[in-house]
């Protein structure tokens, strides 16, 4: 069977934004920062669809608006929990901004160009030309590789942040720097599987890696390796099955695996009482 | 203010149990020492000289700032006055040779990370990248790494837990791994902010023979800040008591004693024991607060 | 979206103007029944710090209304069934002691990403797509139908009375579940009554804002007013009031506009409830406020 460019290119883009964000979805959900690629996802719409407002490339917009927004969450501190009705009131209110952007546009431009609008929400993967396939790959790859190198203490400073500083381990800056590689890696995601999506690309493969094993590095690897497996079956799905849209079917593919190994592994946990 | 002395006579010394006293450096060495919170000053003059293998306790009601002088020691907090050496550099730059326990806490329980690896991160966690299988150059002999890391486990009583997520884990068997992590890469000082708080009993006089058995062992200095120091107090060579005015450094039983802590407090306390033993502290502000506030400059 | 004028600046030729429509009078009429549910549904859900399950049922209602127009029913039939079965499987999930919290987030994140692809799913077969995604997502008043109001009013009249019957046990489990549970208060069928009321206005107020912006009725307006006043019966009548007029305003900028109207719903819930957080008075304390709050203690 021959393939055809726009599958090959799928899988090009496709296999690197997973092992970006496999890699760095492990750390989020190790991290309890979930939340924040939630926002994060509202952000990529909002930013993507005001860049094409504007006229100019979706993708200054999207990665602008969710590495600036993530580096500022990290500004604003461990508040998460507390004030969930402020942080979540921000966000629907950025939400609705996109809203007002994607009207704009849509009115704007002629009804030919209006699958852009579509492609923000749920992803284009089979629409990739080559171009953009190489430079998605490239970004994710700069993404991995920037991960792989802090990972060790990023760990620890995730685990023992107090301990991690007395040894020398600069937190804070970590801190901030993964929020910028989480905000990118939203992007690349975003790219992939839409703004609406993303999240569970981010969450689902590291939540299946951290319940089959309990060895961190191990751990991290497999996340990656999930990802990038999600989204092969995916895209091959959605090949095979041209009705069933890519973002769909890698979606289901994670969550079906996520809920296969929480069912797997539910008696490894017993219930301890305290 | 500066540290007072039982009498004149007494020396404030801290001597040293068991070993010989050798011709080295002290662990931790802190002369004239303030340190302030904000605008205000929490202790000051404040000498405190620590040997290899000596095991200590800082004591005092809350707030006086006894986490603030681990801080210190780490090189988290500038002093005000004063200066320290710590292994003999200045604070912060000997932390490798360090082991801290930060005061508690609790592992997230869904955290799906063994308690093994928590303990392995005290050795390698602050290098960058991934650990490199040990054929690689660069790698280190994975035998020596996770050799140590079994040793160090067996040491704190851990083995039979240390394969499971430290989520799981009950809230004395994670201390003893987060011990067993400040262990593992051969520290000369360890830190322990209360360490023993949130242990049941038995727990707590465990844990405390744990660590005096192997600041013994392995000639491993001890600072251990505690509000009770009951579970230690067999085991501890010096007491460090901070109050709002001052300070007392001294032999536990001379340091905890209505004299000496009535003298230091400015106020009536009692030292009483119990038929077992214990030591009970009656009297003493159970928090510092505002009401205690000294300004910033001293008074004679 | 053309219109014949443009706003007169006078609110009653305004609104006779739009009310000369049908389909106008149904939307106002709706939006008015949303508002009320949501307010008073919001009061709790901010009270037991739930914001986010309303957030989270509305967009598993989403596939339930996009599947619900593949086959030809409306949208509305389709929001309430999901959402009402989410909220039944979420209450009564057996709740496996120690959760934890990053791996609660992330199964929550997974079950909210798959609800939203499922719906894609069924805009994508139903080939009516674009407008029919905006629509129910971010919300349309175009085309709400007689029968459509009917329903909306009769499940927000169910849900009020309700509300009315269990609404103090329900606030003392909220704030106090364990002192509650001593003095008999059934906390753990409270929660769940609650949730499905909560599943029930997650779907009435998808169908006026769309299911990504229900934060803005059915939060804001609440967290508003509780910002504002400590006093049960006034944080009520204040998140009503609230609600209505950012519906009512959001309605009437969306008709003049060719903007949405969930964007125009939102940013002035938003405004208020930013106004609100500024210009509070400091509290006497959390736990005070919430007690008083929920009429125990005057």
């Amino acid at each position: 069977m021959t393939w055809p460019p726009f599958l090959i290119y799928a899988l090009l883009a496709g296999t690197a934004i997973a092992a970006a964000v496999g890699l760095v979805g492990y750390f989020v959900v190790l991290r309890a920062q979930v939340f924040t690629g939630d926002a994060l996802s509202h952000v990529a719409f909002t930013g993507a669809l005001a860049a094409l407002a504007l006229g100019i490339d979706q993708r200054i917009g999207l990665f602008a608006a969710t590495i600036g927004v993530g580096v500022a969450l990290g500004a604003l501190g461990d508040r998460g929990r507390a004030d969930d009705v402020v942080i979540g009131s921000v966000f629907a209110w950025i939400l609705g901004l996109g809203v007002f952007f994607l009207s704009l546009y849509t009115s704007r431009r002629s009804a030919a160009n209006g699958t852009a609008s579509v492609d923000v929400l749920f992803g284009s993967l089979f629409g990739l030309s080559l171009s953009r396939a190489v430079t998605s790959a490239l970004i994710a790859a700069v993404i991995v590789a920037a991960i792989l190198a802090i990972a060790r203490p990023l760990l620890f400073a995730s685990i023992d942040g107090s301990v991690a500083a007395a040894r020398g381990v600069p937190v804070r800056l970590l801190g901030y720097g993964f929020l910028a590689l989480v905000g990118a890696a939203a992007a690349e995601a975003s790219q992939a599987v839409g703004a609406l999506l993303l999240l569970g690309l981010l969450a689902a493969p590291a939540g299946t890696a951290q319940r089959l094993t309990t060895r961190p590095y191990p751990a991290l690897l497999l996340s990656a390796g999930l990802a990038v497996a999600t989204v092969w079956a995916g895209l091959l799905f959605s090949y095979l099955l041209p009705v069933l849209p890519p973002s769909f079917t890698i979606l289901t593919v994670a969550a079906g695996g996520y809920l296969l190994a929480l069912l797997v592994t539910r008696d490894r946990t017993p219930v301890r009482a305290r | 203010m500066n540290a007072r002395s039982l009498n004149p006579g007494l020396d404030t010394q801290l001597r040293q149990v068991g070993e010989k006293p050798t011709d080295q450096q002290a662990v931790i060495d802190l002369r004239h020492g303030s340190v302030d919170r904000g605008n205000r000053r929490l202790w000051s003059g404040l000498d405190l000289s620590i040997a290899a293998g000596e095991f200590v306790a800082v004591l005092g009601p809350n707030g006086v700032g006894k986490s603030t002088l681990l801080q210190v020691i780490l090189g988290a907090l500038p002093l005000a006055e004063g200066r320290v050496q710590v292994l003999g550099r200045s604070p912060g730059r000997a932390n490798k040779r360090i082991g801290y326990l930060p005061q508690r806490r609790s592992f997230d329980p869904s955290l799906r990370v063994r308690g093994r690896d928590i303990v392995r991160l005290g050795l390698d966690g602050h290098r960058w990248g991934l650990p490199l299988p040990s054929w690689l150059p660069g790698g280190a002999p994975r035998r020596s790494t996770a050799a140590r890391v079994d040793e160090v486990i067996d040491l704190v009583g851990a083995s039979s837990y240390a394969q499971r997520p430290v989520g799981e884990l009950s809230g004395g068997e994670q201390q003893r791994l987060l011990i067993a992590q400040a262990l593992a890469p051969a520290p000369d000082l360890l830190l322990l902010d209360e360490p023993l708080d949130s242990l049941d009993l038995p727990n707590q006089a465990a844990v405390a023979t744990l660590i005096a058995r192997i600041s013994r062992a392995h000639r491993v200095a001890v600072l251990m800040v505690l509000h009770d120091p009951n579970p230690v107090l067999p085991h501890l060579d010096t007491v460090v008591y901070l109050a709002p005015g001052g300070s007392l450094i001294g032999p536990p039983r001379q340091v905890i004693s209505s004299a000496a802590l009535t003298d230091l407090f400015g106020t009536p306390i009692e030292v009483l024991t119990a038929a077992d033993g214990r030591l009970v502290v009656v009297g003493h502000p159970q928090r510092c607060d505002a009401h205690h506030e000294r300004p910033t400059g001293h008074r004679p | 979206m053309t219109v014949t004028d443009g706003p007169s600046w006078n609110p009653i030729t305004d609104l006779q103007q739009m009310w000369s429509f049908p389909f106008m009078v149904n939307a106002f009429r709706a939006g008015t029944i949303v508002a009320v549910l949501a307010a008073v549904i919001g009061h709790f859900m901010v009270l037991r710090r739930q914001s986010f399950a309303g957030h989270t049922l509305s967009l598993i209602g989403f596939p339930g209304a996009a599947g619900a127009v593949l086959i030809g029913v409306a949208a509305g039939y389709g929001y309430f069934a999901f959402c009402l079965a989410g909220a039944a499987v979420i209450a009564l999930l057996p709740r496996t002691g120690r959760g934890g919290y990053s791996e609660e987030s992330a199964v929550t994140a997974t079950v909210q990403a798959f609800a939203l692809a499922c719906g894609f799913l069924f805009v994508a077969l139903y080939k009516g797509f674009l407008s029919n995604i905006n629509a129910l997502l971010f919300g349309s008043f175009l085309g709400i139908t007689t029968a459509q109001v009917t329903v909306l009013g009769i499940v927000a009249a169910v849900a009020l009375s309700i509300l009315v019957v269990i609404g103090r046990p329900l606030a003392f489990a909220s704030i106090d579940p364990e002192v509650a549970l001593a003095r008999n208060v059934p906390v753990r069928a409270l929660s769940v009554a609650f949730l499905l009321l909560l599943g029930a206005a997650a779907a009435e107020v998808s169908q006026i804002t769309g299911t990504l912006l229900v934060f803005a009725l059915l939060v804001m307006p609440a967290a508003t007013a509780q910002a504002l006043t400590t006093a049960p019966t006034r944080a009520l009548a204040l998140a009503i009031l609230t609600g209505l007029i950012v519906t009512w305003l959001g309605l009437g900028l969306a008709y003049y506009t060719p903007f949405p109207v969930g964007f125009f719903v939102t940013s002035l819930a938003f405004a208020g409830y930013l106004g609100s957080r500024l210009i509070r008075r400091p509290r006497r304390g959390k736990a005070t406020a919430d007690l008083i709050a929920s009429g125990i203690v005057p």
